[in-house]
This record gives C-alpha cells, structure tokens and sequence, in this order.
C-alpha cells in the first residue's frame, strides 16, 4: 500500500511539478544568453514567478518519494513505470497549458501505457 | 549606405546558439544526466536499505544516512544538471515536445541498471522498454507547438 501511495505521488506530483515550471519559464521567456552571468541574473526572476514553488515543491515530493520507492524495487522497474506520467502529462497539457492533444498523441500515450504495463509483468 | 548596427543587440545575439543546436544540446544533456542521476540514487538507496526496507519508520530512519552518502550526491548533482536543462529548454520550447525527447533515456537507463547495477532486466522488460521508446517517440512526431506564443 505505501509503495502504491508512493507511485502515485511520484506520477502525480511529478507531472504537476513539471507542468508548473513549464508554465513558469514561458512566463520569464525564451532564455538567449547562455553565458554564466546571464543564467545567475535569471534566478531572482524565475523565483519572482509564483508558479516556480508549486512545480518546485511538487518535484520535491516526487524526488524524495523516488528515493523511499529505491531503497526496495530495482531502478529498471521504477523508472519506466513513471512513463506513465505522460498519460497525465497529456490531460495536463490539455487543460492545464491548453494544448491540443491529437489522435496521433493520445495513441503514443496508449503505446507509453502500454509498455509500462509489459515492464510490471515482466517484473520476474 | 552603412547599415545601424545596434550594439546592444550584438552583443547579446553573439553567445546564443541556432534554436534546433541548443534544443538538442539540452535535450542530450537532459537523456545523460537524468538516467545516470536515477542509477547513483538507486545505488545509493540500496546500499543502505538493508535494514530498513518496507516500512515507514525505517523510512524516515535512511533520511541522515543519505545525507553523507557520497553515491547518493553525485545522483543528486547529476539530477540538478538534468532539472537547469529542462528548465532552460522549456523557456522556448513545449512542454508537449520536450517531454517526448526524453525517450532515450528509458533505453538508457534499462542500459546502465543492466550494465552498472548488474539488475536483470528480463526480455519482457526489454520489449517493454522499446514500447515506451516508440510511443514516445510517436507523441514526438505530433506539432512542437500547439498554442500562441506569450
């Protein structure tokens, strides 16, 4: 039970981390100057955007339950099965960012789906 | 007639990168670091989960051991470099296009906990892995960008 609850929030908190700090750094815009000094003056306005701490602190949650699930399941079971992230990375970009999410996308979704499914089975 | 060549502009335009060059740098930066990141956790966290494994309280007794874990830092350094990646690409591109291009890193993650962990991974899980590979890189072939620029 605690390693599902532990899935579900690496899945969950993760995607809705990523979606933040997407949003967030198309709110700073596109970066050009890639020179040290540039990327440091661009840290106080990226922490100026409100949706940086919610994707940060989402990650954080998804980071430390990776760890917890770690310590017991084998890297090559946990790993793919997050790919199910892009399931909600899809409805997510639908109706968090307002993407169009296609026929040709969903069906990509489904194959990511159903892969993770052949990696749980093929667990041993 | 000498063109007006405004300075400012120069100077700023001179150290950025052609948009495929640097999206494609990022994204390899992103496949190497995430993956190997993942590896050094997980051979940190097994190292010390001995004693501690399946239960809450145990749990929350690894959190000051792997703050001196030298294995369990260089997971962590390499997913800070993978994370300023992700965050530098996704100031230009989709959130919808970048995450496709981090399929390879399910091969190379399958690769490395082969290879470096000594994990079986079985041949379901191969098929598995080239499964999320292509629908991923199906997504991939979708438009990059589907909404108005900010």
């Amino acid at each position: 039970m605690l390693a599902l609850i532990l899935y579900l929030l690496i899945i969950g908190a993760g995607t809705g981390g990523e979606l933040c700090v997407a949003r967030a750094m198309k709110t700073v815009g596109e970066v050009k100057d890639f020179r040290p000094a540039a990327l440091l003056r661009l840290v106080p306005r990226v922490l100026r955007v409100p949706w940086i701490w919610a994707g940060v602190t989402l990650m954080a949650t998804a980071f430390f339950s990776l760890l917890a699930v770690l310590s017991t399941e084998n890297v090559s079971l946990v790993v793919p099965v997050t790919a199910l992230s892009y399931g909600v990375g899809a409805l997510g970009g639908k109706f968090f960012l307002g993407e169009q999410v296609s026929a040709r996308r969903w069906a990509g979704v489904f194959l990511v789906c159903a892969g993770v499914t052949l990696v749980i089975v093929g667990r041993r | 007639m000498p063109k007006i060549v405004d300075r400012r502009s120069l100077s700023h335009m001179k150290p950025a990168a052609s948009p495929h060059f640097k999206t494609y740098l990022l994204i390899c930066l992103m496949v190497i670091f995430g993956p190997l990141g993942n590896v050094l956790l997980g051979k940190g966290m097994k190292q010390m989960s001995a004693s501690s494994a399946g239960t809450t309280a145990g749990t929350l007794d690894l959190i000051p051991r792997v703050l001196t874990s030298g294995t369990i830092w260089l997971g962590i350094g390499s997913l800070l470099t993978f994370f300023v990646a992700y965050m530098l690409v996704l100031s230009w591109a989709d959130y919808s296009y970048v995450q496709p291009a981090s399929a390879a890193a399910y091969g190379m993650v399958a690769l490395l906990a082969h290879f470096i962990l000594r994990e079986v991974v079985t041949p379901t899980r191969w098929m598995g892995v080239m499964l999320i590979c292509l629908g991923v890189l199906v997504v991939g072939y979708t438009p990059p960008r589907t909404t108005d620029r900010r």
